[in-house]
Formats: C-alpha cells, sequence, structure tokens
C-alpha cells in the first residue's frame, strides 16, 4: 500500500529563507505518527485465515500482505485495536506496548 | 494636502457612504461584515450594490465580527481580496483574529468607525477603539473626511499588497462627525482606479496545486523570526506609504502627504497635533489665528502605526511648544498618540542614549550572555559609538 514518506523537513538557514508568515508546503511527513501508540496489534498467523476484514476495517490502512502473511505497518498503526475487536477468528490481540517483542 | 484634482464625478455623500464606493472600486471578491454603529451604512451600501449587481463579491452576513475577520482571513488565505468594516465593540471582539491575520500576513482591508468602548456605553467618538488595538500589527491610518477616507481604502490595498509589506490595514474614520457627515465626495472612475490597483495576485495563497499549512505553530526556537519579519515589513511600510501617495496624487490629483501632513507650520512657534476629524476644525483656528499674526500650525497625523518616528525628532528642534490630542487615554498614564510623540522628541533630544531591547518572545530565552551584550551595546553608547535605538536580542541570525 502507498504510504506517504517521509521526507526530512528542511529549515531555514536565513532570514531571507524563513516564509511570509507562519506556513509551509502541506502534506510532509516528518516523522512516523505512531508515537502515542499504547498497545498494539498482534497477530497470530496459524488463526488468521486472511479473510482481509481488517484491511477493510483499519481506519488507517496499515494492513498489509507480505510472502501470503498478513503483516502491520507499525510506523502507522494507532493502536485502535479496531482489528482485533472485529477479526471472526480472534487471530488478533491487543498487547501493551513494551511488553510484548514478539510481532 | 495638495488638491490638482479635476473632479469630474462629484457626489453628496457621507463618509460611510465614501467608504462604500471605495471598497466598490477597489473589487474585493470577499466581503464578511457585521453591522455596527455607526459604521452601519458601509454595510448598507455595499449590501445594495452586491444586490443590484453593481459589485461582483462574495457577501457573506457573518454572526459576529470575529468571524467577519475570520472570514475575511479565509478569503485572503485562498488569495482573495477581502474587505470588512466595523467599529468600537465590534473590533474589541474581533481583536484575536487582528493578531492571527498580521501575523499570518494577510493584506487584509477594514474601516473601522471610530467609536469610544463601553462602559458606560456610547454610540459617539473617540479613538480608543482603534488605539487599543495598537499592538495587533495592523497598520492604522486615520483619516479627516469622506474624501480621505475613499481615497484611503483605495491607497490601503495598493499599501498592503505591496510586496515589501503584506500587512492588513485599518482605515480610521471618526464615527457620526465623519460617517455620517455629508459633503462633495469625487467618486474616481472605475478604470483609473484599476490601472492604480491591479487585481491582487497572492503571494501568501493556497490552492489544489500547491497545498499549504497556514496559521500554524512556531516553536520558541523560530517564532521571534517571525515577529521580527513583521517589524520589517512595517519599517518597509513608511517608504511605501509615501511611494503609493504620490502615485495616487499623480493619478488622482489628491497628494495627502504620506505618514503627516504639515499644515502651516514652517515657521510656527507653536504647534498642535492630532488625528481624524478634529482636523478640519483645527485648520480653521489656525487660519484665524494666523490672521492674527500668530505664529500657530498643525501637524495631522495620518499614520499612527508604522508611527513617524523619524518625523517627529525632527521637529524636536523645530519649534518652542507642542500640544498633542488624543482622543483616548490610557489610564493611569496619558493619551496613546502622546506617549509615543513624546517617546520620539525624546529620543533625539534629552535621553538619546536609550537603546530599546526586545527580547524573549514566545519563551525566546534572554540568556546571561545576552543581558551582558545588553551592558556593552550601553558602554558602547557612553563611549560614542552609535547604536540603533531597537535591537532584537536572540534572533537566530
Amino acid at each position: 500500500m502507498a504510504k506517504p514518506q517521509i521526507v526530512k523537513f528542511k529549515f531555514p538557514e536565513s532570514l531571507e529563507e524563513m516564509p511570509l508568515g507562519p506556513s509551509a508546503a502541506a502534506g510532509i511527513l516528518t516523522e512516523p505518527n505512531a508515537g502515542w501508540r499504547v498497545q498494539r496489534p498482534v497477530i497470530d498467523h496459524p488463526k488468521c485465515t486472511k479473510c482481509l476484514l481488517c484491511w477493510v476495517l483499519c481506519p488507517e490502512g496499515v494492513i498489509g500482505k507480505e510472502n501470503e502473511q498478513l503483516t502491520i505497518d507499525m510506523n502507522y498503526c494507532k493502536g485502535c485495536g479496531l482489528c482485533a475487536h472485529e477479526c471472526p477468528k480472534d487471530a488478533i490481540t491487543m498487547v501493551q506496548e513494551g511488553e510484548a517483542d514478539d510481532q | 494636502m495638495i488638491n490638482k484634482s479635476k473632479s469630474s464625478n462629484l457626489d453628496f455623500l457621507n463618509g460611510d457612504e465614501a467608504v462604500a464606493y471605495g471598497a466598490k472600486l477597489c473589487r474585493p471578491h470577499v466581503i464578511p461584515v457585521y453591522p455596527i454603529t455607526p459604521q452601519t451604512i458601509v454595510v448598507e451600501r455595499i449590501s445594495e450594490f452586491v444586490a443590484n449587481k453593481l459589485m461582483d463579491c462574495e457577501y457573506i452576513h457573518v454572526e459576529s465580527e470575529h468571524s467577519a475577520m475570520c472570514a475575511a482571513m479565509g478569503a485572503s488565505l485562498v488569495g482573495a481580496r477581502a474587505f470588512t468594516a466595523t467599529s468600537s465593540q465590534g473590533l474589541a471582539y474581533m481583536h484575536e483574529m487582528l493578531h492571527y491575520v498580521s501575523g499570518s500576513r494577510f493584506p487584509i482591508v477594514m474601516m473601522n468607525a471610530n467609536r469610544t468602548l463601553a462602559a458606560p456605553w456610547n454610540i459617539f467618538g473617540d479613538q480608543r477603539d482603534s488605539l487599543a488595538q495598537r499592538d495587533t500589527g495592523w497598520i492604522q491610518v486615520y483619516v479627516e473626511n469622506g474624501q480621505e477616507a475613499l481615497d484611503m481604502i483605495i491607497q490601503a490595498y495598493a499599501i498592503a499588497e505591496d510586496d515589501r509589506v503584506y500587512t492588513p490595514v485599518m482605515v480610521n474614520i471618526d464615527g457620526f462627525v465623519n460617517t455620517h457627515t455629508y459633503e462633495l465626495v469625487d467618486i474616481p472612475q472605475q478604470k483609473d482606479v484599476d490601472e492604480f490597483l491591479p487585481p491582487f495576485k497572492s503571494r501568501n495563497a493556497i490552492d489544489f496545486n500547491h497545498p499549504r499549512s497556514f496559521c500554524m505553530t512556531a516553536s520558541t526556537e523560530w517564532n521571534m523570526e517571525f515577529r521580527f519579519q513583521q517589524q520589517q515589513a512595517m519599517d518597509n511600510a513608511k517608504k511605501v506609504i509615501e511611494e503609493v501617495d504620490k502615485k495616487f496624487g499623480d493619478k488622482f490629483g489628491r497628494y495627502y502627504g504620506g505618514l503627516v501632513e504639515e499644515y502651516r507650520c514652517a515657521d510656527a512657534e507653536v504647534l498642535l497635533v492630532g488625528m481624524g476629524s478634529i482636523i478640519g476644525t483645527i485648520r480653521i483656528v489656525v487660519d484665524k489665528m494666523r490672521d492674527m499674526g500668530l505664529k500657530v500650525g498643525l501637524v495631522k497625523l495620518r499614520f499612527y502605526r508604522p508611527f513617524p518616528l523619524e518625523y517627529f525628532k525632527g521637529l524636536s528642534t523645530r519649534v518652542k511648544a507642542m500640544g498633542i490630542i488624543d482622543r483616548d487615554i490610557s489610564f493611569g498614564y496619558e493619551g496613546a498618540v502622546a506617549s509615543d510623540i513624546k517617546s520620539a522628541l525624546a529620543s533625539s533630544w534629552f535621553c538619546s542614549k536609550v537603546i530599546n531591547f526586545i527580547a524573549g518572545i514566545a519563551g525566546r530565552d534572554i540568556t546571561k550572555e545576552h543581558i551582558e551584550k545588553m551592558y556593552n551595546k550601553l558602554f558602547s553608547l557612553t563611549q560614542g559609538h552609535d547604536e540603533k535605538e531597537l535591537q532584537f536580542i536572540g534572533l537566530r541570525w
């Protein structure tokens, strides 16, 4: 899935490079924005039937597929838990950030 | 004022109507406005112009003055020329947005009908409303009559939209004495105004091909530089105001003199300084007293911001005494105009060794090194070196 690319923001280096009033080009992502996630989803792959309901429902579009296995882009997952709540096979569980190393 | 105009289109208008005609001639795209005495006639005339298809613009009947300025800002943000008008309580109500507009550098023009602020409540004129908006970052001009009001609406766009300025302009006209007094006003021809004031091509606009974020946060590390830019723009405006006055005069025949106008000052021993409608009355008294052989003069202060510091510095050696008429008072001290003029006089006179350090804006650190630097600059002054009277301390560059 096409995700916005992280772009390094170029700060002004002189007064002349300052914008006219506080404004800047929009749509520039300077860092991944999932830093405020409290819980993260973990997929139990043997349980997963790849029905892709999570792919349909994820509000951030972070569900992907790699080698016939579903993946979650943790740079953009906000940890809302919608996927875990809706998974018909209960193949996704929410775990506290920092408590589980398992993806 | 020098009038070489061959007035061809005279009409009997009150000040508010003159402002409405001025606005119409500037072809604003968007006019969000809320009526308030004594500005109401401006709103009424413009709404009639729009209803009768004499003006092609989006007229928004907003729910408050705060909304009026918000809507004007939104319009300017997409590159539209915006106009609005208010007075007194309404101006106070939009106070927050005045800062937003100037800080975001949107060249909006607004007419303000000068009226006192409650309480005690009263609809009649003084200049406390606009003088209290001194630090909002708006250019402020005070006009003497309806003709100047009309002309200054047109000039205001030329000033505000100049590349070197990009700062909003407030055209102040005294409530009732000017807004409701009829006089013969020359309404310039549309084609002449079109030549004088080309269509607005914003440098500071968004469109679908150029998406931008506006009015965003500027952290402590960056905020003060924006303020420095605003101060630079105000400094630039002094020159632009003179240029626009000349260009306007060349086109329409009326020269107002830029930041100030002197009336019979050349050999004057005593002067009065004033702003707004009172100027006309003073002119008459000056003429009468001059006929009696008394050396009196008048300084019409037209622009309160940017303040004509250099002019008043130069005045200090020319006269024996000066009176300043303030239609306002900053309780606990004195009139706002007097404070500024006295400060300008003092800076060239008995306390020329003062430096104003601008520091600590928006949380910028004032460090021990900065303080030491300030002291060293003062020593530099005492040793006879030149130092600028106003210095930003702690800028990035």
